[in-house]
Formats: structure tokens, C-alpha cells, sequence
């Protein structure tokens, strides 16, 4: 698309920034020290523009642009925050909470999740939409990671990091609408699947409970004390 | 094919048709055949022969007639009388039409040719249904074979391909196009000759023409019955498009549900391509153009663009943010041209006739025509063209008919599940793209569903909201999840359940869902909600459980004993 890119100066929350015209709002943002709340956007894979949580208002568009695959150009005057904003992302949020059963107190990345995290940092006090509450399946016939549908918000890092990065595509997505879901190949069981490398990039760029390396949830924090009796054995054996 | 050539086939074709004093034609658009216009065509056939008249009367299979609610079809018209410029009325209306043909009704329309009509079946063409309409992209819908380019030549097909490569820059068909002020017929209205001016300037050596032909609102078939009646003007505005922005390779996307346009579609490339119409050199010139079909599995999100392209290109039907606009980065990063069926098929007569005979039909800033398929509680459902600035009284009441007897009108709905509902009040204001959106509904591809007063409003909305939960691409949250929590909601207010706050939730999802979704299906998905409340709003609260009066009364005796 830019052959060239050229130095621009634009406005962004009233602050004068300096770019070059490949650069996307939220880079540009992100270098001047302004936040914008971003899900399913990550640093090193393609935009995505699917989660509007860093939509952006820019004067003399009607639209909302997300800022995370949009342009800069000369001039431009981009605000990041307006109560407008800030009502809609809650709205996302919302969304993505009452769709699919996202209960932190029992998940494994309680504390470590970007969703619970962004909830805290818009000020997320409740959910005012009804639960959905949906039947979601759950794959854990891998021997190090999991697969729980329940926790997915359907940013599709783990479908680019493995296509773009590892270069398996093991990852898609399947189904449509409200009923689209994560899928490993053509909908087969991750165990079996004969193009995953298990390099666990997907797991690593997952911003929910989703995707987790075995051994971290609930219950499964094993203890192995049979090294006791081992090491009795072994000493009593020497004296 | 030469132009010499070009001509020759065409005054030939002429010639045989006007050998014949009379044609039956038959409609072979889809509504008239799932009626069996197929039987009646070969009784015709044989009855023409029973009584010895087939060197006077042919009998041919045509495209659309217009008027589905009373199918299958048969038009008497008099090819040597027409050609001898006894033509009568406007090109467009059937010269003597038939109504609910049955086999059985063959010898009594042959045995009639000579005297007065056959009475019990016939159709009056003065009827406003007929006079009322104005036909440019349907003007051979009706007359001529779909499946034969001859006849097609003879109605002076291929003229204005002619015409813009021996006679026209591309920089001129651009500024022709821009003049007529032709807008997209897809539903956007976009100005077809700005769209066409930014690929032609978009640098790169490929550039692509589509034709968007995923129609896909639920009761919409213009499209459909534009493909299956007169291919040809879609492939030939194709291919003007092509020369004019500077593309050698047009792809049409059309749906597999329709399998009857994509045959004739098929037909009338390979009988392009075998006249030299398509393909290398048209008309020995240095211009190649060639088309291909793309199916679609039938995703509405297909409709959209960028989503188009990615399923063109093998992808997930899956929109992308726009910039970049597909004129400057479209199907396989080239610069794209897209436009809908109905737009290509308005650039033949464009060019044949002249900017400025197109933009004297229609208002200021809406030009020329536009096709609806008039359905739901109407009499005359089926297809019509109407010049813009018509009224929607005019359509539903003097072309349509009205409701059917003993109901009572309640509600228009235009542009499916992207437009809104408006009532009795809002019929006289004129169709065009401004006016239906200022009302809160859009033009849209054309669908016009009437509702009588069975209609629940609620109901209403919530089949459309159904429709965008389960045609969401499920891309953008706003689209994915809010289309399934309005739906819920809806659904709610329905059955009885929902309070004053799920109303107020409602509403502000609609807004939330308009403003954030990543395309066109999410941003309109709230529409037909947005625009029943705004005129039948009393219908929602009606159902809604009186929560706060509940509240406020028992709080008060609280009050008193207290």
C-alpha cells in the first residue's frame, strides 16, 4: 500500500505528535505516552480491528476508526477519549462478558488476564446485560495445553501468531455469529492434531483463560512427595 | 466479432423476428417457472403446430414480466407489426398479457392470435402497474430469449461496449458516468462515476472489476431477475467498466442459491467469449476483457466488499476495516472496482443514450431509475422499475395495488434487514436515497416488503434482528454479541417479560452497535429496531411489564403504614 512513507505531524488528544504516514493511531499514540485500551491487537501480528475497543474519534469522519489499523495522516485530529468513548468500550466489555462464562474467581489467569484487567482499568463496576450463560466445550486431551471455549473472546491472536509467526495455521475459526468458535484444524481434538508443533505461541499470546499450559489450574497443583521414601530408602540403604 | 459483423447478426436476428407476425413469449424467470411456465412454453410450442401457424408464430422463453403474483406469464406481442414501427406505448409493456397460464389454456391463446383476447385470463397492460413503471435496466426483461445472444444484438446489445472502445477514452466514460449521476444500486449510493474515477487513477498495472451479485435481504430479487432475464447488459456494463478503469479481468460473485442465473450467466460468457465480445482484442481493439463466476455459499456478510474479496480470494467471508478502500486496495491488493448488478446494468443505456437523457429522469440528486421487488401483503407482488422521486404511495398503491382486500396498511420495509419500517404518514415523500434515509430506513437494493395491520412491530424487528445474529460474521464484538443480546432483548419485550429498564438497554445497544461495529451489516443491523420504535414505539411499550407502577404502589402503601 505505502510505498513511501513520509514524515506527518497530527493532533492526538489535543497534543501535537510527529510520524511517519505507515504508522497506525495507536503506535503513534502508544509512543507518546497515550494509552488506548486494546484486546485483540498484539504487538508483531496483522491488525485485526474485531474487539472496537480502541476505536478513536477523528475529526471530520462520521465514523469511529480503530486506531489499531488506521493510518495516520497530515493534520489529522484524533481524540482517544471522550465520555462517548469511554461508554462504549464499557459496552465491549459488557458484551464480551454476558457472552460466553467468564468467571474470574474460578478461571486459571485470574489476576494475569487482560480482559479482568481492562475491566478494572475502564472502571467496569457490573454487567448491566443478561448473562448468555452458553453450553461451551471444553478441550483438555492435550498433554500440555487447554482449550476452554468458555473463557475465549474470539480476538484471534492464537489463529495469526500461528499462522503469521509459527506458520502452522493450526488455529481457525469455525461457525458464524454468536456460534463461531476457535478450531484446531477442521474441528478435531488438539491431541491428535498433526499440525501443531506445541511451540504454545498460542497459548503464550492468549489475553484470557482460554489457552493454558496444563498443570495450572484448579486441583492440578499435584503434590509429589514420593521422593521421601526414595531418599529413606536410598540413605538407609548406604548406612 | 467485427463491428461490421456486430451489426450484421444483429439487422439478421431483426429480420428473423420480424418474419413473425406474432411471439408468445413466455416468461422463464424463476417465480413463473417454479409455477411450471415450462409446461405452458411446450404447450404452446405444440399447439402452434397443431394449428399450423408456426411460420407466423413463435413462441420463445423470456425473461421477467413483471408481475410474479399472477405467474406463470405469456405476452402476445407483434414482431412484424413493431418492426414495420407500429410500435405501441412505451418500450417495456407487453403488448397483450395473459395471467395464471395453465397448459390447458395453450390452444385457447393460439385460437385467439387473429380475434379478441382470450377474456377469463387476460392481464389489462393498461393497468398502472404497467404505465406507471419506467424500464431502462429492465427494458429487455420480457422481451427478449436470456439465453440467446442474437437477440440481445438485435435489441442493440453490445452497441455501447462498441461505441466506448472505437469512439471514447476511458477518461471519458468516466466523465459520461459521473454526469449521469448514477449512484451505486447496491444500497450505499455511492457515485458510480467518482468510484470508477478513483480506481481508473489508483496506480497499479492488475486492477479488477466485481460485480456484486450476493443478493441477500430477505424477500430482494432484483438482481436475481436482472441476471436471469438479460445477462448480457451486465457482462457488456462489465466490460465498459473494464475499459474505463483500466481492468482485463472481471469476476461476478453471485450466490449458488441461484442456480438458474448462474446457468444463464455461464451461457451468455461462453456465447461472449465465442463472439469475440469477451476475451482478447474486443472489436480489434488493443482492450481484453474476460469474466469469471465466483460462487457464493450464501453468507449475507458476503454483500460487504471487503468480505466479497476475502471469499474471492478463497478466504473466510470476513470483512476487513476500510481505509483501505478496495478502489485502492482491493481483491488481491490491486486496485478493485466493485459495483452491484443493477448499477453495471444501468451503463449500456448510459452510454447509448447520453448523460443527460439519464439525468432527466428522476430528482436532483437521485438519477434514472430503480427496480424493487414489491412483496409481503400487496396485491401486485413481483418486480417493477420506477423512475426516482416516485412516491411510496404511488408504488404500494397505484403499481402495487395496495394490501389485499379487507386489510388495512400498516407499515412499509425498505431495505431489509440494513433499513427501517416507515408508516401510512411517511408515504408521499419521494423515493430517493436522501428522503428514505432521512425517514430512517435506506434505499437499499431495492426489497420492498409491505406490512398490514397483522403486523407486530415487535416481531417485525425482532425477525430482522434473527436475520444479523445469524448472518453476523462474527468478527467484532459489537456485532457478534450485541445483535445476540438485542435479539434476546427483543424477544423478551415480545413475550412480556421485559421491564422499562430492558427497553432503555435496548435503545442503548442499538446506538452502541451503529456506531462501533467494523461493517455495514453490524452498523445497520439496529435499523429496523431504531425505526419501529420511532413510529411505533407504543407497540413495545404496550408489552412491557409495568414494573415501576408495581414498585410505586406497593412503596406507597409502605408509605401509609408505615
Amino acid at each position: 500500500m505505502s510505498e513511501q512513507t513520509v514524515p506527518v505531524t497530527l493532533q492526538i488528544d489535543g497534543r501535537d505528535c510527529s510520524a511517519h504516514s505507515g504508522q497506525t493511531i495507536l503506535q503513534v499514540a502508544r509512543e507518546n505516552g497515550i494509552d488506548i485500551p486494546t484486546l485483540c491487537f498484539l504487538e508483531g501480528l496483522s491488525g485485526w480491528g474485531g474487539c472496537r475497543l480502541c476505536l478513536v474519534e477523528v475529526k471530520g469522519v462520521a465514523r469511529l476508526l480503530p486506531a489499531c489499523v488506521t493510518r495516520v495522516a497530515e493534520g489529522m485530529e484524533v481524540t482517544t477519549s471522550s465520555p462517548r468513548l469511554q461508554k462504549y468500550r464499557r459496552m465491549v466489555l459488557e458484551l464480551l462478558f454476558a457472552e460466553r462464562n467468564h468467571i474470574c474467581s474460578v478461571c486459571v489467569s485470574n489476576g494475569v488476564c487482560e480482559l479482568q484487567d481492562l475491566a478494572q482499568r475502564l472502571g467496569l463496576t457490573h454487567v448491566s446485560m443478561p448473562y448468555r450463560y452458553p453450553r461451551m466445550p471444553y478441550d483438555a486431551s492435550h498433554d500440555l495445553f487447554r482449550l476452554d471455549h468458555n473463557r475465549c473472546v474470539l480476538c484471534t491472536r492464537c489463529v495469526r501468531v500461528c499462522d503469521e509467526v509459527e506458520g502452522a495455521h493450526t488455529w481457525d475459526v469455525m461457525g458464524r455469529g454468536i456460534d463461531s468458535r476457535v478450531i484446531i484444524d477442521l474441528n478435531d481434538a488438539w491431541a491428535g492434531s498433526e499440525s501443531c508443533t506445541m511451540c504454545g505461541k498460542c497459548v503464550n499470546v492468549c489475553p484470557t483463560g482460554s489457552l493454558s499450559r496444563k498443570g495450572t489450574g484448579v486441583a492440578e497443583n499435584e503434590k509429589r512427595n514420593e521422593f521421601l521414601a526414595y531418599l529413606r530408602t536410598m540413605r538407609g540403604a548406604r548406612q | 466479432m467485427t463491428p461490421e459483423e456486430l451489426e450484421n447478426v444483429a439487422s439478421e436476428q431483426k429480420q428473423t423476428q420480424a418474419k413473425y407476425r406474432y411471439s408468445l413469449n413466455v416468461c422463464m424467470a424463476a417465480g413463473c417457472l417454479s409455477q411450471k411456465s415450462d409446461q405452458v412454453k411446450e404447450a404452446l410450442e405444440k399447439e402452434v403446430e397443431r394449428q399450423g401457424r408456426q411460420h407466423e408464430c413463435a413462441v420463445k422463453g423470456v425473461g421477467c414480466l413483471g408481475l410474479c403474483a399472477a405467474g406463470p406469464l405469456v405476452a402476445v406481442e407483434q414482431p412484424a407489426a413493431d418492426a414495420a414501427g407500429a410500435a405501441v406505448g412505451e418500450r417495456g409493456m407487453p403488448r397483450l398479457l395473459y395471467k395464471a397460464v395453465t397448459a390447458a389454456d395453450a390452444a385457447d391463446i393460439v385460437a385467439a392470435l387473429d380475434g379478441p383476447p382470450v377474456q377469463r385470463i387476460q392481464y389489462p397492460t393498461s393497468a398502472p402497474f404497467f404505465i406507471r413503471q419506467k424500464k431502462i435496466v429492465l427494458e429487455n426483461s420480457g422481451f427478449i430469449d436470456p439465453e440467446r445472444l442474437e437477440e440481445y444484438l438485435a435489441a442493440g446489445g453490445y452497441e455501447s461496449l462498441l461505441k466506448v472502445l472505437t469512439q471514447m477514452t476511458p477518461q471519458e466514460v468516466v466523465a459520461e458516468i459521473s454526469q449521469s449521476g448514477l449512484r451505486g444500486r447496491g444500497g450505499g449510493g455511492f457515485p458510480t462515476g467518482l468510484k470508477w474515477g478513483t480506481v481508473a487513477k489508483a496506480r497499479g498495472g492488475q486492477k479488477y472489476v466485481i460485480c456484486n451479485a450476493d443478493e441477500g435481504d430477505p424477500g430482494a430479487f432484483m438482481d436475481r431477475s436482472v441476471l436471469e432475464s438479460d445477462p448480457h447488459r451486465v457482462l457488456e456494463g462489465m466490460a465498459i467498466a473494464g475499459y474505463a478503469v483500466g481492468a482485463s479481468t472481471g469476476y461476478i460473485y453471485v450466490r449458488a442459491e441461484y442456480p438458474l442465473a448462474v446457468k444463464r450467466l455461464k451461457a451468455a460468457i461462453r456465447q461472449a467469449e465465442r463472439a469475440g465480445l469477451l476475451g482478447a482484442n474486443i472489436f480489434g481493439t488493443t482492450f481484453s476483457f474476460g469474466i469469471e463466476i465466483r460462487l457464493g455459499a450464501g453468507a449475507f456478510v458476503c454483500g460487504e466488499e471487503t468480505a466479497l474479496i476475502a471469499s474471492i480470494e478463497g478466504r473466510r467471508g470476513q470483512p476487513r476495516p476500510r481505509p483501505p478502500y478496495p478502489a485502492e486496495y482491493g481483491l488481491w491488493g490491486c486496485p478493485t472496482l466493485i459495483n452491484n448488478v443493477e448499477t453495471f446494468a444501468n451503463v449500456p443505456p448510459i452510454i447509448r443514450n447520453g448523460a443527460g437523457w439519464f439525468a432527466s429522469i428522476g430528482t436532483e440528486k437521485s438519477k434514472g431509475t430503480k427496480v424493487f421487488a414489491l412483496a409481503g401483503k400487496v396485491v401486485n407482488t413481483g418486480l417493477i422499475e420506477v423512475p426516482m422521486g416516485m412516491t411510496l404511495r404511488q408504488i404500494i398503491f397505484e403499481i402495487g395495488g395496495g394490501t389485499p382486500p379487507g386489510t388495512k396498511f400498516k407499515a412499509v420495509q425498505t431495505g431489509g434487514p440494513s433499513g427501517g419500517c416507515i408508516p401510512e404518514e411517511h408515504l408521499d415523500v419521494p423515493v430517493d436515497y436522501e428522503s428514505l434515509a432521512a425517514l430512517g430506513s435506506i434505499m437499499g437494493s431495492g426489497g420492498m416488503i409491505v406490512m398490514d395491520d397483522t403486523s407486530d412491530m415487535v416481531d417485525v424487528a425482532k425477525f430482522f434482528m434473527d436475520f444479523c445474529m445469524t448472518e453476523s460474521c462474527g468478527k467484532c464484538t459489537p456485532c457478534r454479541a450485541g445483535t445476540a443480546q438485542m435479539y434476546e432483548l427483543l424477544d423478551r419485550i415480545g413475550k412480556g417479560r421485559a421491564t422499562a429498564a430492558d427497553l432503555a438497554l435496548l435503545e442503548d445497544l442499538c446506538d452502541m452497535v451503529k456506531h462501533t461495529s467494523l461493517c455495514g451489516l453490524g452498523m445497520t443491523a439496529p435499523n429496523p429496531v431504531l425505526s419501529t420504535l420511532r413510529y411505533f414505539r407504543h407497540e413495545y411499550e404496550r408489552k412491557l411489564v409495568k414494573e415501576e407502577g408495581g414498585n410505586g404502589s406497593s412503596h406507597a402503601k409502605a408509605e401509609v403504614r408505615g
